[in-house]
C-alpha cells in the first residue's frame, strides 16, 4: 500500500523555536515597536515570551491574566506561532506540555483559580522533565476571591501544589520591566533544567503601566534544551551524566520516545514496583534543582553600611516596592535598615536569608497574604533574628507609613 | 539461524513484553487490529505519536505500540495530543484510551475536540467498567448492573459516546466491538486517514471486573454476547428505543469533510506573517 499522511500541509509546518537567531528575535523587535514601551505588567509577559522564543501559547480566561492571552492571540500568528484558548485551564497545561515535548517553547498564563486547576499537570512536567512556563497572576483568595485585586496568595502553592515530592523554580518581578527580563529568564531556566517554571506575578503589577526597555539580541541569553548526543539505538531517554538532566528526545524525531507520569526507569518504561527506581528518580528530580541552587537564586541586597545590630526586611514581588519607600524613609531617620528583594521564591533563598539574620537583630516580612514566605525565613533564620510579620489582605499594597510603624515601633 | 520474527514485531515495544493485560481482555484485540491497521496503511511509527491516559486500555499503545508515546495524566489525553498536532501536523497522532478516561473525566477535552474538528484519531475502548481500579460504575456501565460502587445497582443510565461525538460535529465516528475485529481494522484506517477529528467507540470486555458481576466470566462470553447485540446502523435506523435496547449499534456513524482545527489554525499563521512582510516592505 501506498504510503500515507495525514497532513497534507507541509508549508504550514511549525517551526520550532531552536534556530532561535538574531533575524527572528529582531522580526519580534519590530513587530513591537520602539525600544522603550509604556505597557502593562500582563503585556510585558507576553512582550517577553515572543522575545524568549515562545511560539506556543494555550489558555483560558481569566482575570487578572486575560490581558496576556489577548495580546498573544494577536501577536503569535505575525511570528510564526499559534496561540490558542482551550476549554479549561486543565487542557491548557496538557497542550503546552504536549507541545513542548514535540519541539517548541511553550507558556500559559493564569490566576488563582486556574492555577489550582493546573497543579496536576504541573506534576506531571515536573515528573517528565518537560520545559514549559506558567504564569501566575496572583489574586486573592481562597476560591473565586478577588478577582479583580491582586494578592501574593499562591507562594506556597507554586512549591507543593502537586502532590509528591519534586523541585521547580518560581520567580517573582516587582516591575513591569522584570515582568519582561524574568519570562525570558523562565523560559532560560525552564529549558535548562527540565522543568515547570512559575512566573508569579500579580493583579497590581499584572495591571499597572511602567516604562520597558526590550533588550537587544546581544545582551540576552537564550537556551534550548539539550538535544540527544547519542545515536538512537543507545539512546535511553532519563539517563543521565552529572548534570543529572536529561537529554531530551523531541517528538517525531525517530527517538520513539516513551514519556510518562508513572515512576519509570532510565528507559523511560515503568517501573511502579521498584522501591529503588522511584526513589532514584525523585532524588534527581529534586537534586538538579538543589545542586544548581547558587546558580538558579537571585536576590537583591540594598544594605546599610556595617554589619551588625541592623533592621531586616525580606520582600519580594509588588510588595518590595512599597518597601523601597519605606526603606528612604527609615534611612532619613538614621536607622540602619538591610532590604533582601527575593527575585527567586523557590528554590527558597534560605542561605540568604540566613547570611541577613547575621546582620539583623530583627527582620519584618511584608506581605500580600496571611503569612507565606514568613515561614521560609523563620526556618531560614533559625531563631537568630526575631522575624515579624505584616500580613495584609483584601487587595491593597502596603502603605510604606505601615512598614516605618512597624520597624519603628518593633511590635505588631 | 535467527527466529522467524512476526511481521508485526516492527510496531511493539519487544523489551517491555509481556504484556500485562488479564485473560480475557479485549486491549490485545484492539492493539492487534491496530497494529494491523498501521502496517496495512504503510505508516512509519517513527512517524507517529501515541498519546493516552489512565486505565487498562491506555495501556495500549502506553508502552506496547513502539511510536513516540506521550503517557498523560488521568483523562487528558486529547488535550496533551492538541499540544502535539499543532506543532507536527505532519505527524499521525492517535489516542487511544478507556471509556472513563475520554468520555468520565476527560468528557470535556472530547467534545471541544470534536467541536474544533482537529487531525486526531481517538479510539476509546469501552470495557463499561471502571477495571484498572477493581470495577466501579462508569458514564458507560448500564443501568441496574451492579459494581464496587453501585452495590444496590445503578441508577445512572450509560452515555451513548459515539453518538455524543457526532453531535459535537467530529468528522468521522464509528462504533465497533472486539467480536468485529477486521471492521475495526479497516475503520481504524479510514478513521487516520480522514482529515479531521476521527473517533471509533469500541466496545471490548472486561471479564476480570465487569463480566463476573454480570454472569459473563470470559472473554468468549462477552464476543458471543457483542455478535448477539450488535446491529447494523443501517438496519438500525428507523427502530425505535424500545427495539434498540440492549442492542448496540455498529458501523459507521458519520464521514464527512469539514475544516480542519489544525490547518485553519496555520492558515491564519500563514497570512499573518504574509500581511507582515508586506508591511515591512520584505524586511520582516
Amino acid at each position: 500500500m501506498k504510503k500515507h499522511r495525514t497532513s497534507p500541509t507541509t508549508d504550514s509546518r511549525y517551526k520550532p523555536a531552536r534556530p532561535f537567531n538574531a533575524d527572528e528575535f529582531g522580526r519580534v523587535r519590530r513587530i513591537l515597536g520602539g525600544k522603550v514601551l509604556f505597557v502593562q505588567g500582563d503585556a510585558a509577559v507576553a512582550y517577553g515570551a515572543l522575545l524568549a522564543g515562545c511560539r506556543f501559547f494555550a489558555g483560558y480566561p481569566i482575570t487578572p491574566a486575560t490581558e496576556t492571552s489577548e495580546i498573544l492571540s494577536q501577536l503569535m500568528p505575525r511570528v510564526g506561532g499559534v496561540c490558542i484558548q482551550m476549554e479549561d485551564e486543565i487542557a491548557s497545561v496538557g497542550a503546552i506540555i504536549g507541545a513542548s515535548r514535540a519541539g517548541v517553547k511553550s507558556m500559559t498564563a493564569t490566576s488563582g483559580p486556574g492555577f489550582s486547576l493546573m497543579q496536576e499537570n504541573i506534576g506531571y512536567a515536573a515528573m517528565t522533565e518537560t520545559p514549559c512556563v506558567i504564569v501566575d497572576v496572583q489574586r486573592s483568595g481562597p476560591s473565586t476571591g478577588q478577582p479583580t485585586e491582586g494578592a501574593q496568595g499562591d507562594i506556597m502553592q507554586a512549591k507543593w501544589g502537586s502532590h509528591g515530592d519534586y523541585e521547580l523554580i518560581a520567580l517573582s518581578p516587582s516591575t513591569v520591566q522584570e515582568c519582561l527580563d524574568l519570562t525570558i529568564e523562565a523560559f532560560n531556566l525552564s529549558e535548562t533544567y527540565g522543568i515547570p517554571v512559575i512566573l508569579l506575578t500579580d493583579g497590581i503589577i499584572g495591571h499597572m503601566r511602567e516604562k520597558v526597555v526590550l533588550p537587544e539580541f546581544e545582551e540576552i541569553e537564550l537556551t534550548w534544551r539539550r538535544e540527544p548526543t547519542k545515536p538512537k539505538e543507545e539512546f535511553q531517554p532519563f539517563l543521565v551524566d552529572s548534570t543529572k538532566i536529561p537529554e531530551m528526545a523531541i517528538f517525531g524525531t525517530g527517538y520513539h520516545t516513551y514519556i510518562t507520569g508513572l515512576t519509570h526507569s532510565e528507559t523511560g518504561y515503568p517501573a511502579t514496583d521498584s522501591q529503588v527506581d522511584h526513589h532514584r528518580l525523585v532524588q534527581r528530580l529534586c537534586d538538579k534543582i538543589r545542586d544548581n541552587r547558587d546558580r538558579i537564586v537571585q536576590v537583591e541586597r540594598d544594605y546599610s553600611d556595617g554589619d551588625k545590630d541592623t533592621i531586616g526586611i525580606v520582600s519580594y514581588g509588588v510588595t518590595s516596592r512599597s518597601v523601597n519607600s519605606a526603606v528612604k524613609m527609615l534611612r532619613q531617620d538614621g536607622l540602619k535598615i538591610d532590604h533582601l528583594r527575593l527575585v527567586t521564591n523557590w528554590p527558597f533563598p534560605e542561605k540568604e536569608v540566613a547570611e541577613l539574620s547575621e546582620r539583623a537583630n530583627r527582620i519584618v516580612v511584608p506581605e500580600l497574604n496571611l503569612g507565606q514566605v514568613y515561614h521560609g525565613v523563620r526556618e531560614a533564620v533559625a531563631g537568630r533574628s526575631e522575624v515579624i510579620p505584616l500580613w495584609k489582605t483584601g487587595g491593597e499594597m502596603h502603605v510604606p507609613h505601615d512598614i516605618v510603624e512597624l520597624v519603628k515601633g518593633g511590635v505588631k | 539461524m535467527s527466529e522467524p520474527r512476526h511481521r508485526l514485531m516492527d510496531f511493539v515495544r519487544e523489551e517491555i513484553m509481556p504484556h500485562r493485560f488479564c485473560s480475557g481482555c479485549g486491549c490485545g484485540t484492539v492493539l492487534n487490529a491496530f497494529t494491523n491497521a498501521v502496517e496495512g496503511l504503510g505508516l512509519d511509527s517513527a512517524e507517529m505519536v501515541c498519546v493516552s491516559g489512565i486505565g487498562c486500555s491506555s495501556w495500549i499503545p502506553s508502552p506496547y505500540f513502539r511510536a513516540d508515546t506521550l503517557h498523560t495524566t488521568h483523562g487528558r489525553p486529547i488535550a496533551f495530543a492538541t499540544g502535539v498536532k499543532i506543532l507536527r501536523p505532519d505527524l499521525t497522532v492517535v489516542v487511544i484510551a478507556g471509556d472513563g478516561d475520554v468520555a468520565g473525566i476527560g468528557g470535556n477535552h472530547l467534545i471541544h475536540a470534536a467541536r474544533r474538528n482537529i487531525d486526531l484519531s481517538v479510539f476509546m475502548v469501552n470495557n463499561m467498567i471502571y477495571g484498572m481500579t477493581g470495577g466501579q460504575v462508569a458514564p458507560t456501565t448500564p443501568a441496574g448492573v451492579v459494581t464496587t460502587t453501585t452495590p444496590h445497582s445503578n441508577v445512572e443510565p450509560p452515555f451513548r459516546v459515539a453518538d455524543l461525538v457526532v453531535a459535537a460535529g467530529a468528522s468521522y465516528v464509528a462504533r465497533w466491538t472486539t467480536y468485529h475485529v477486521f471492521p475495526l481494522l479497516e475503520s481504524m484506517q479510514n478513521a487516520i486517514k480522514r482529515k479531521g477529528f476521527s473517533f471509533i467507540e469500541i466496545m471490548s470486555q472486561c471479564p476480570e471486573n465487569y463480566g463476573r458481576r454480570i454472569g459473563l466470566r470470559t472473554g468468549i462470553d462477552f464476543l458471543k454476547q457483542f455478535k448477539e447485540q450488535a446491529l447494523r446502523v443501517e438496519k438500525a435506523n428507523g427502530m425505535s428505543e424500545e427495539e434498540l435496547k440492549d442492542r448496540i449499534v455498529i458501523g459507521k456513524l458519520c464521514d464527512k469533510e469539514r475544516p480542519e482545527y489544525v490547518s485553519e489554525l496555520h492558515r491564519i499563521t500563514r497570512e499573518q506573517v504574509d500581511k507582515l512582510k508586506k508591511e515591512m516592505g520584505g524586511a520582516a
